[in-house]
Protein backbone atom coordinates (compact mmCIF):
# COMPACT_ATOMS: atom_id res chain seq x y z
CA UNK A 1 0.00 0.00 0.00
CA UNK A 2 1.34 3.40 -0.99
CA UNK A 3 0.23 4.93 2.27
CA UNK A 4 2.84 7.65 2.50
CA UNK A 5 3.75 9.78 -0.45
CA UNK A 6 6.27 12.30 0.81
CA UNK A 7 5.30 15.78 -0.31
CA UNK A 8 8.66 17.33 0.49
CA UNK A 9 9.01 20.15 2.96
CA UNK A 10 5.37 20.07 4.02
CA UNK A 11 5.72 16.59 5.49
CA UNK A 12 8.93 17.38 7.33
CA UNK A 13 7.32 20.48 8.79
CA UNK A 14 4.26 18.51 9.90
CA UNK A 15 6.37 15.75 11.42
CA UNK A 16 8.30 18.34 13.41
CA UNK A 17 4.99 19.74 14.61
CA UNK A 18 3.68 16.29 15.62
CA UNK A 19 6.72 15.75 17.87
CA UNK A 20 6.33 18.92 19.94
CA UNK A 21 4.53 17.65 23.03
CA UNK A 22 3.72 20.95 24.75
CA UNK A 23 2.39 22.49 21.57
CA UNK A 24 0.38 19.32 20.85
CA UNK A 25 -1.32 19.59 24.26
CA UNK A 26 -2.34 23.16 23.43
CA UNK A 27 -3.63 22.05 19.99
CA UNK A 28 -5.57 19.19 21.65
CA UNK A 29 -7.17 21.59 24.11
CA UNK A 30 -8.13 23.98 21.29
CA UNK A 31 -9.48 21.14 19.11
CA UNK A 32 -11.46 19.86 22.10
CA UNK A 33 -12.90 23.31 22.72
CA UNK A 34 -14.02 23.56 19.10
CA UNK A 35 -15.47 20.04 19.32
CA UNK A 36 -17.36 20.78 22.56
CA UNK A 37 -18.58 24.14 21.22
CA UNK A 38 -19.94 22.41 18.09
CA UNK A 39 -21.54 19.52 20.01
CA UNK A 40 -23.28 21.99 22.32
CA UNK A 41 -24.51 24.11 19.39
CA UNK A 42 -25.81 20.97 17.70
CA UNK A 43 -27.93 20.14 20.74
CA UNK A 44 -26.37 16.68 20.97
CA UNK A 45 -25.18 17.31 24.53
CA UNK A 46 -28.85 17.08 25.60
CA UNK A 47 -30.32 13.91 27.12
CA UNK A 48 -33.64 14.35 25.31
CA UNK A 49 -31.96 14.75 21.90
CA UNK A 50 -29.85 11.60 22.31
CA UNK A 51 -32.65 9.42 23.71
CA UNK A 52 -34.95 10.89 21.02
CA UNK A 53 -32.49 9.62 18.40
CA UNK A 54 -32.42 6.12 19.89
CA UNK A 55 -36.24 6.12 19.92
CA UNK A 56 -36.09 7.19 16.23
CA UNK A 57 -38.11 10.34 16.91
CA UNK A 58 -35.40 13.01 16.54
CA UNK A 59 -32.64 12.48 13.96
CA UNK A 60 -30.29 15.28 15.06
CA UNK A 61 -27.54 12.86 16.17
CA UNK A 62 -27.57 11.00 12.84
CA UNK A 63 -27.58 14.29 10.89
CA UNK A 64 -24.55 15.59 12.81
CA UNK A 65 -22.66 12.29 12.55
CA UNK A 66 -23.30 11.61 8.86
CA UNK A 67 -22.44 15.14 7.77
CA UNK A 68 -19.24 14.96 9.86
CA UNK A 69 -18.32 11.63 8.25
CA UNK A 70 -19.04 12.88 4.70
CA UNK A 71 -17.01 16.09 5.07
CA UNK A 72 -14.35 14.37 7.17
CA UNK A 73 -13.77 11.40 4.89
CA UNK A 74 -13.52 13.47 1.70
CA UNK A 75 -10.93 15.74 3.32
CA UNK A 76 -8.92 13.06 5.11
CA UNK A 77 -8.66 10.91 2.00
CA UNK A 78 -7.63 13.93 -0.06
CA UNK A 79 -4.93 14.79 2.49
CA UNK A 80 -3.84 11.17 2.40
CA UNK A 81 -3.69 11.10 -1.41
CA UNK A 82 -1.52 14.24 -1.20
CA UNK A 83 0.74 12.49 1.31
CA UNK A 84 -0.09 14.98 4.07
CA UNK A 85 -1.94 12.69 6.49
CA UNK A 86 -1.96 9.02 7.39
CA UNK A 87 -4.84 6.85 8.52
CA UNK A 88 -5.13 5.33 11.99
CA UNK A 89 -7.74 2.57 11.65
CA UNK A 90 -8.41 0.73 14.92
CA UNK A 91 -8.05 -3.05 15.13
CA UNK A 92 -11.20 -5.03 15.88
CA UNK A 93 -13.04 -8.34 15.89
CA UNK A 94 -16.66 -9.37 16.11
CA UNK A 95 -15.94 -10.37 19.73
CA UNK A 96 -14.81 -6.83 20.57
CA UNK A 97 -16.30 -4.33 18.08
CA UNK A 98 -19.74 -5.97 17.86
CA UNK A 99 -20.23 -7.36 21.39
CA UNK A 100 -18.57 -4.41 23.11
CA UNK A 101 -20.55 -2.15 20.78
CA UNK A 102 -23.86 -3.66 21.89
CA UNK A 103 -22.94 -3.16 25.57
CA UNK A 104 -21.92 0.42 24.73
CA UNK A 105 -25.35 0.86 23.08
CA UNK A 106 -27.14 -0.32 26.22
CA UNK A 107 -25.14 2.25 28.20
CA UNK A 108 -25.83 4.91 25.55
CA UNK A 109 -29.62 4.52 26.01
CA UNK A 110 -29.46 4.17 29.81
CA UNK A 111 -27.20 7.15 30.39
CA UNK A 112 -28.43 9.30 27.50
CA UNK A 113 -24.94 10.63 26.69
CA UNK A 114 -21.74 9.19 25.23
CA UNK A 115 -18.16 9.75 26.45
CA UNK A 116 -17.70 12.91 24.35
CA UNK A 117 -21.16 14.42 24.78
CA UNK A 118 -21.13 13.64 28.53
CA UNK A 119 -18.18 16.07 28.90
CA UNK A 120 -20.15 18.63 26.86
CA UNK A 121 -23.29 18.01 28.92
CA UNK A 122 -21.31 18.69 32.12
CA UNK A 123 -20.18 21.96 30.50
CA UNK A 124 -23.85 22.80 29.87
CA UNK A 125 -24.72 22.22 33.53
CA UNK A 126 -26.17 18.68 33.45
CA UNK A 127 -25.55 17.26 36.92
CA UNK A 128 -26.72 13.75 35.99
CA UNK A 129 -23.94 13.78 33.35
CA UNK A 130 -21.37 14.64 36.03
CA UNK A 131 -22.40 12.57 39.06
CA UNK A 132 -23.99 9.71 37.12
CA UNK A 133 -22.30 9.73 33.73
CA UNK A 134 -18.67 10.69 34.32
CA UNK A 135 -18.42 8.71 37.58
CA UNK A 136 -20.08 5.68 35.96
CA UNK A 137 -17.85 5.75 32.87
CA UNK A 138 -14.74 5.95 35.07
CA UNK A 139 -15.98 2.96 37.09
CA UNK A 140 -16.89 0.99 33.97
CA UNK A 141 -13.54 1.70 32.31
CA UNK A 142 -11.77 0.69 35.54
CA UNK A 143 -13.71 -2.59 35.67
CA UNK A 144 -12.77 -3.25 32.05
CA UNK A 145 -9.07 -2.73 32.82
CA UNK A 146 -9.35 -5.77 35.14
CA UNK A 147 -11.54 -7.86 32.83
CA UNK A 148 -9.24 -7.11 29.86
CA UNK A 149 -6.53 -9.55 30.97
CA UNK A 150 -8.87 -12.53 30.48
CA UNK A 151 -11.09 -11.13 27.71
CA UNK A 152 -8.16 -10.19 25.47
CA UNK A 153 -7.21 -13.89 25.35
CA UNK A 154 -10.78 -15.12 24.88
CA UNK A 155 -13.89 -13.42 23.57
CA UNK A 156 -12.05 -10.44 22.06
CA UNK A 157 -10.19 -12.74 19.65
CA UNK A 158 -13.38 -14.15 18.10
CA UNK A 159 -13.56 -13.37 14.37
CA UNK A 160 -10.59 -11.01 14.43
CA UNK A 161 -10.19 -8.82 11.35
CA UNK A 162 -7.34 -6.60 12.49
CA UNK A 163 -7.05 -2.95 11.53
CA UNK A 164 -8.07 -3.28 7.91
CA UNK A 165 -10.14 -0.66 6.22
CA UNK A 166 -13.08 -1.53 3.97
CA UNK A 167 -11.12 -0.58 0.79
CA UNK A 168 -8.25 -2.82 1.88
CA UNK A 169 -10.60 -5.70 2.74
CA UNK A 170 -12.13 -5.37 -0.75
CA UNK A 171 -8.74 -4.86 -2.39
CA UNK A 172 -9.76 -1.61 -4.10
CA UNK A 173 -8.60 2.01 -4.19
CA UNK A 174 -9.87 4.06 -1.19
CA UNK A 175 -11.81 6.46 -3.42
CA UNK A 176 -13.80 3.53 -4.86
CA UNK A 177 -15.33 3.15 -1.38
CA UNK A 178 -15.22 6.75 -0.11
CA UNK A 179 -17.14 8.32 -3.01
CA UNK A 180 -20.05 5.81 -3.14
CA UNK A 181 -20.23 5.80 0.69
CA UNK A 182 -20.51 9.61 0.74
CA UNK A 183 -23.23 9.56 -1.94
CA UNK A 184 -25.10 6.91 0.07
CA UNK A 185 -24.83 8.89 3.34
CA UNK A 186 -25.98 12.07 1.57
CA UNK A 187 -28.94 10.10 0.18
CA UNK A 188 -29.87 8.96 3.71
CA UNK A 189 -29.81 12.59 4.88
CA UNK A 190 -31.92 13.66 1.90
CA UNK A 191 -34.45 10.89 2.62
CA UNK A 192 -34.66 11.90 6.29
CA UNK A 193 -35.37 15.51 5.29
CA UNK A 194 -37.95 14.46 2.67
CA UNK A 195 -39.68 12.26 5.22
CA UNK A 196 -40.04 15.31 7.46
CA UNK A 197 -37.51 14.38 10.17
CA UNK B 1 -20.96 37.65 14.79
CA UNK B 2 -24.42 37.05 16.28
CA UNK B 3 -24.33 33.44 15.05
CA UNK B 4 -21.62 32.65 17.58
CA UNK B 5 -24.00 33.20 20.49
CA UNK B 6 -27.05 31.50 18.96
CA UNK B 7 -28.44 28.66 21.10
CA UNK B 8 -28.45 26.09 18.32
CA UNK B 9 -27.00 25.67 14.86
CA UNK B 10 -28.15 23.51 11.98
CA UNK B 11 -27.02 19.91 12.58
CA UNK B 12 -25.49 19.95 9.09
CA UNK B 13 -23.37 23.01 9.89
CA UNK B 14 -22.27 21.37 13.15
CA UNK B 15 -21.46 18.09 11.39
CA UNK B 16 -19.52 19.84 8.61
CA UNK B 17 -17.62 21.77 11.29
CA UNK B 18 -16.66 18.53 13.05
CA UNK B 19 -15.56 17.11 9.69
CA UNK B 20 -13.27 20.09 9.05
CA UNK B 21 -11.99 19.84 12.63
CA UNK B 22 -11.00 16.23 11.95
CA UNK B 23 -8.95 17.36 8.91
CA UNK B 24 -7.06 19.72 11.20
CA UNK B 25 -6.34 17.15 13.91
CA UNK B 26 -5.08 14.62 11.34
CA UNK B 27 -2.95 17.27 9.66
CA UNK B 28 -1.56 19.15 12.65
CA UNK B 29 -1.51 16.41 15.32
CA UNK B 30 -1.65 13.10 13.37
CA UNK B 31 -4.58 12.18 15.66
CA UNK B 32 -8.22 11.26 15.14
CA UNK B 33 -10.89 12.75 17.44
CA UNK B 34 -11.77 10.28 20.22
CA UNK B 35 -12.88 10.49 23.84
CA UNK B 36 -13.12 7.16 25.65
CA UNK B 37 -9.44 6.33 26.34
CA UNK B 38 -9.20 9.55 28.37
CA UNK B 39 -11.73 8.02 30.79
CA UNK B 40 -9.75 4.76 30.99
CA UNK B 41 -6.52 6.66 31.71
CA UNK B 42 -8.24 8.83 34.35
CA UNK B 43 -9.69 5.75 36.01
CA UNK B 44 -6.17 4.30 36.20
CA UNK B 45 -4.78 7.58 37.60
CA UNK B 46 -7.43 7.59 40.34
CA UNK B 47 -6.82 3.92 41.17
CA UNK B 48 -3.09 4.66 41.36
CA UNK B 49 -3.78 7.23 44.08
CA UNK B 50 -5.28 4.49 46.25
CA UNK B 51 -3.34 1.41 45.28
CA UNK B 52 0.02 2.77 44.22
CA UNK B 53 2.22 2.07 41.23
CA UNK B 54 1.34 -1.63 40.92
CA UNK B 55 -1.76 -0.51 39.00
CA UNK B 56 0.58 0.35 36.12
CA UNK B 57 1.54 -3.33 35.81
CA UNK B 58 -1.96 -4.37 34.78
CA UNK B 59 -1.77 -5.40 31.10
CA UNK B 60 -4.48 -2.92 30.11
CA UNK B 61 -2.58 0.03 31.59
CA UNK B 62 0.63 -1.11 29.91
CA UNK B 63 -1.27 -0.55 26.67
CA UNK B 64 -3.05 2.63 27.80
CA UNK B 65 -0.78 4.19 30.42
CA UNK B 66 -2.64 6.07 33.19
CA UNK B 67 -1.23 9.49 32.28
CA UNK B 68 -2.49 12.73 30.76
CA UNK B 69 -2.13 12.60 26.97
CA UNK B 70 -3.37 14.34 23.81
CA UNK B 71 -6.83 12.82 24.00
CA UNK B 72 -7.17 13.72 27.70
CA UNK B 73 -6.55 17.37 26.81
CA UNK B 74 -9.12 17.02 24.02
CA UNK B 75 -11.82 15.84 26.46
CA UNK B 76 -10.96 18.67 28.87
CA UNK B 77 -11.42 20.99 25.88
CA UNK B 78 -14.84 19.46 25.06
CA UNK B 79 -16.01 20.39 28.57
CA UNK B 80 -14.61 23.93 28.26
CA UNK B 81 -15.93 24.47 24.72
CA UNK B 82 -19.45 23.39 25.71
CA UNK B 83 -19.22 25.61 28.79
CA UNK B 84 -18.28 28.64 26.63
CA UNK B 85 -21.04 27.84 24.14
CA UNK B 86 -23.75 27.39 26.77
CA UNK B 87 -22.72 30.42 28.85
CA UNK B 88 -22.49 32.79 25.88
CA UNK B 89 -25.80 31.61 24.38
CA UNK B 90 -27.68 31.68 27.68
CA UNK B 91 -28.45 27.95 27.58
CA UNK B 92 -26.29 27.03 30.59
CA UNK B 93 -28.52 25.65 33.31
CA UNK B 94 -27.82 23.39 36.28
CA UNK B 95 -30.18 20.48 35.71
CA UNK B 96 -30.58 16.97 36.97
CA UNK B 97 -33.81 16.08 35.21
CA UNK B 98 -34.90 15.98 31.60
CA UNK B 99 -38.47 16.10 30.24
CA UNK B 100 -38.37 12.65 28.58
CA UNK B 101 -37.07 10.95 31.74
CA UNK B 102 -39.56 12.73 34.04
CA UNK B 103 -42.56 11.96 31.80
CA UNK B 104 -41.79 8.22 31.98
CA UNK B 105 -40.25 7.72 35.41
CA UNK B 106 -41.16 10.72 37.58
CA UNK B 107 -38.92 13.36 39.11
CA UNK B 108 -37.02 11.47 41.82
CA UNK B 109 -33.42 12.74 41.62
CA UNK B 110 -32.09 9.54 43.21
CA UNK B 111 -33.71 7.36 40.54
CA UNK B 112 -32.23 9.45 37.70
CA UNK B 113 -28.75 9.45 39.29
CA UNK B 114 -28.73 5.70 39.97
CA UNK B 115 -29.84 4.91 36.40
CA UNK B 116 -27.32 7.39 34.93
CA UNK B 117 -24.58 5.78 37.02
CA UNK B 118 -25.58 2.28 35.83
CA UNK B 119 -25.65 3.55 32.24
CA UNK B 120 -22.22 5.11 32.70
CA UNK B 121 -20.75 1.84 33.99
CA UNK B 122 -22.15 -0.08 30.98
CA UNK B 123 -20.88 2.62 28.64
CA UNK B 124 -17.38 2.81 30.14
CA UNK B 125 -17.04 -0.97 30.03
CA UNK B 126 -18.54 -1.27 26.53
CA UNK B 127 -16.50 1.60 25.07
CA UNK B 128 -13.19 0.05 26.14
CA UNK B 129 -14.38 -3.43 25.12
CA UNK B 130 -15.25 -2.13 21.64
CA UNK B 131 -12.06 -0.05 21.57
CA UNK B 132 -13.77 3.30 21.03
CA UNK B 133 -16.89 5.40 21.36
CA UNK B 134 -19.29 7.47 19.29
CA UNK B 135 -16.47 9.86 18.38
CA UNK B 136 -13.45 7.53 18.07
CA UNK B 137 -15.34 4.80 16.18
CA UNK B 138 -18.59 6.55 15.22
CA UNK B 139 -17.05 9.59 13.54
CA UNK B 140 -13.24 9.27 13.26
CA UNK B 141 -13.16 5.55 12.50
CA UNK B 142 -16.03 5.48 10.02
CA UNK B 143 -14.62 8.47 8.10
CA UNK B 144 -11.39 6.48 7.67
CA UNK B 145 -13.58 3.59 6.39
CA UNK B 146 -12.16 1.32 9.12
CA UNK B 147 -13.99 -2.02 9.18
CA UNK B 148 -13.87 -2.23 13.01
CA UNK B 149 -15.46 1.22 13.32
CA UNK B 150 -18.36 0.58 10.94
CA UNK B 151 -19.17 -2.64 12.81
CA UNK B 152 -18.85 -0.87 16.18
CA UNK B 153 -20.96 2.13 15.10
CA UNK B 154 -23.75 -0.12 13.78
CA UNK B 155 -23.61 -2.10 17.06
CA UNK B 156 -23.77 1.12 19.15
CA UNK B 157 -27.01 2.09 17.46
CA UNK B 158 -28.45 -1.46 17.37
CA UNK B 159 -27.81 -1.84 21.12
CA UNK B 160 -28.93 1.73 21.80
CA UNK B 161 -32.19 1.53 19.84
CA UNK B 162 -33.12 -1.85 21.38
CA UNK B 163 -32.31 -0.60 24.90
CA UNK B 164 -34.16 2.70 24.44
CA UNK B 165 -37.32 0.83 23.38
CA UNK B 166 -36.93 -1.51 26.33
CA UNK B 167 -36.40 1.39 28.78
CA UNK B 168 -39.05 3.83 27.55
CA UNK B 169 -41.43 1.49 25.74
CA UNK B 170 -41.58 -1.50 28.07
CA UNK B 171 -40.42 -0.27 31.50
CA UNK B 172 -41.57 3.32 31.05
CA UNK B 173 -45.10 2.45 29.92
CA UNK B 174 -44.92 3.19 26.18
CA UNK B 175 -42.99 5.54 23.90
Amino acid sequence: MADLRPAGRWCLMLEGLHGRKGLQFVLALLAGMAFGFLLQKGGVTEYDVITGQLLLQDFTVVKVMLSAVIVGSLGIHLLRSLGMARLHPKPGSLGSSALGGLVFGAGFATLGYCPGTVAGAVGSGALDALFGGVVGILLGAGLFSKAYTGMSRGVMLKADFGDRTIPRALGVNSWAVVLPACVLMAAVLWLLESAGY
Amino acid sequence: MEWLTMRTWSPYAVGAGIGVLSWLTFLLSDKPLGCSTAFARTSGMIEKLFRGRKVEDRPYYRKFAPVIDWEWMLVLGVFLGALVSSLTSGSFELTLQHPRWVSHFGDSPVARLVVALAGGVLMGFGARWAGGCTSGHGISGTLQMALSSWIAAISFFAGGIASAWLIFGLLGGGV
